[in-house]
């Protein structure tokens, strides 16, 4: 391939990423002229279901969404990092070094799966900690 | 093998385009995509109701137009109609660039999108792994919108479904690399190429994992698309309404647009990774415009039928209840995913890549030689 044409092929990225914000701020603005505008203070409320909004939303959110977000990056990395080693395994075999690449592959996920076991044990997958079963509550 | 929509035109009329002239055509191009794609966002929300009311025994719409199916053309007309209410609270910047996140997200990955071997806009050759990345944005905007209306409902919806769509993102991430081990390569044509037009040929029955792996990228896309049974972030009679409680008019209708698009979105990748793609039997119509005509026509008639099966889900389905939701994904589809790819590994490494049907084959050929003599 050319090397223009390289460079052209990301292009449809950034014009549908424009046609994105062109949509979302064109229909904005076309509805400016059509519609409506009387806003009042019970209008601009948070909804709490027709009570007045106590405080903020802004609070301190659980610490399982946390332990959810750190067991997905350690997942998510591990994926990105064997897109490359899957994406070549094929070549690989065809070369004769199917073997190599299938073993530390499997190291590799031995290890992912090492972190799964663990994250189990210790109940980070469990998104009630205390919903055990009475057998596991006598322990 | 074209790269590009434009170099497709180009080998077909012959010709060198100049940058500008590329430029032209690729508007061009993604302007159609972008008007089909949401004229099938729009008549999504129509199959919708239509299905859901024949499922239930009733008419659903049927005023607007023949059979109603002008109905979300009148939703628009009605949705552009109505008041933009930004809550005073609210963190304004962020509340106006949520639903663009989602929405960009979706259209960005239009770009790999492989409707057929010419017409694809763009074949990148790290085009599943793009893909991955672009439709994480929809997560963001998910999020952003929740947080950003500063409203206790929007929150939790916001806090649900980015930690859904991120921890189904792990067993989908998973099945797909079993499918680039299949294929050998990341671009999406590459993908389909492997496969033939007839089932026989398609990756879902390659071998069993790849069969397993099917319904795993199912019920994983189901959850990131925020679909039921695995609505949790929009759970109507839960949180009101989720993450967009707090959006009317337009900017709620760009994320009913986006999660349409999105469904539709999976639903095209999952044919082209499982179900042969765009492959049309027998190589009817050759590389020619009329080939790749058949070619968007098998596509887009396998991925409205796998569109119908998650309306079907929906509306089949109860609603799950949020730590049952983070079990299936974290105790049953990841462990199984990873199996999967062991034994794909497995499979690719002892069996040099051959479908089980290949097997067969060779199998019954060299039994039925053996026999004859």
């Amino acid at each position: 391939m050319e090397p223009s044409q390289t460079a052209n092929v990301y292009l449809p990225t950034f014009i549908l990423i424009l046609m994105a914000t062109l949509m979302v701020f064109g229909a904005l603005l076309v509805g400016k002229f059509l519609r409506p505008s009387n806003p009042n203070k019970l209008k601009q409320m948070a909804y709490e279901c027709g009570e007045d909004p106590v405080g903020t939303a802004w609070a301190n959110f659980n610490v399982r969404f946390y332990v959810i977000a750190l067991v997905f990056i350690v997942f998510d990395v591990e994926g990105a990092l064997m897109f490359p080693v899957v994406a070549v395994f094929r070549k690989f075999m065809e070369v004769g070094s199917g073997g190599a690449v299938l073993m530390s592959l499997l190291i590799f996920i031995g290890v992912l799966v090492q972190g799964v076991i663990y994250c189990w044990k210790k109940g980070d997958l469990d998104w009630v900690k205390s919903y055990r079963s009475p057998k596991e509550l006598k322990k | 093998m074209n790269q590009t929509i434009v170099s497709y035109i180009e080998h077909l009329t012959d010709k060198q385009f100049g940058f500008g002239i590329t430029v032209a055509l690729f508007f061009l191009a993604v302007f159609l995509l972008v008007n089909v794609m949401a004229i099938i966002g729009g008549l999504g929300t129509y199959a919708e109701r239509k299905i859901s009311a024949d499922i239930q025994m009733r008419q659903g719409p049927n005023r607007v137009g023949p059979y109603g199916i002008l109905q979300f053309l009148a939703d628009g007309v009605k949705m552009i109609m109505k008041e933009d209410i930004i809550p005073t609270q609210a963190d304004k910047l962020i509340f106006t660039i949520a639903p663009l996140l989602c929405l960009s997200g979706v259209l960005a990955s239009l770009a790999v999108l492989p409707i057929s071997s010419g017409f694809t806009l763009s074949d990148l050759n790290v085009g599943i792994f793009y893909l991955l990345g672009v439709t994480s944005l929809v997560g963001v905007g998910v999020f952003l919108g929740g947080y950003a209306s500063n409203s206790k409902w929007a929150m939790l919806g916001g806090m649900r479904g980015a930690s859904q769509i991120i921890s189904y993102e792990v067993p989908v991430t998973l099945t797909i690399l079993m499918m680039v081990m299949l294929a050998g390569g990341l671009s999406l044509n590459t993908l389909i190429s492997g496969q033939t037009a007839l089932p026989h040929g398609w990756y879902i029955f390659h071998n069993p994992f790849s069969f397993i792996g099917f319904f795993i990228y199912f019920i994983g896309a189901l959850a990131e698309t925020n679909r039921a049974p695995f609505d949790l972030p929009e759970a109507e009679s839960e949180l009101v309404s989720g993450y967009h409680t707090e959006y009317s008019g337009m900017r709620f209708a760009f994320f009913a647009l986006a999660e349409y698009i999105e469904v539709f979105v999976v639903c095209a990748v999952a044919t082209a990774l499982f179900l042969g793609g765009y492959k049309v039997p027998f190589n009817v119509g050759g590389d020619g415009p009329i080939g790749q005509i058949l070619q968007l026509v098998i596509f887009f008639s396998k991925s409205f039928a796998l569109y119908y099966v998650v309306i079907w889900v929906r509306w089949t389905l109860p609603r799950l209840r949020v730590d049952h939701l983070m079990v299936i994904c974290w105790k049953y589809l990841t462990p199984i995913a990873l199996f999967n790819l062991v034994g794909a590994t497995l499979w690719v490494y002892l069996f040099e890549g051959r479908s089980i049907y290949l097997i067969l084959k060779h199998f019954a050929e060299a039994h039925m030689v053996g026999g004859g003599h």
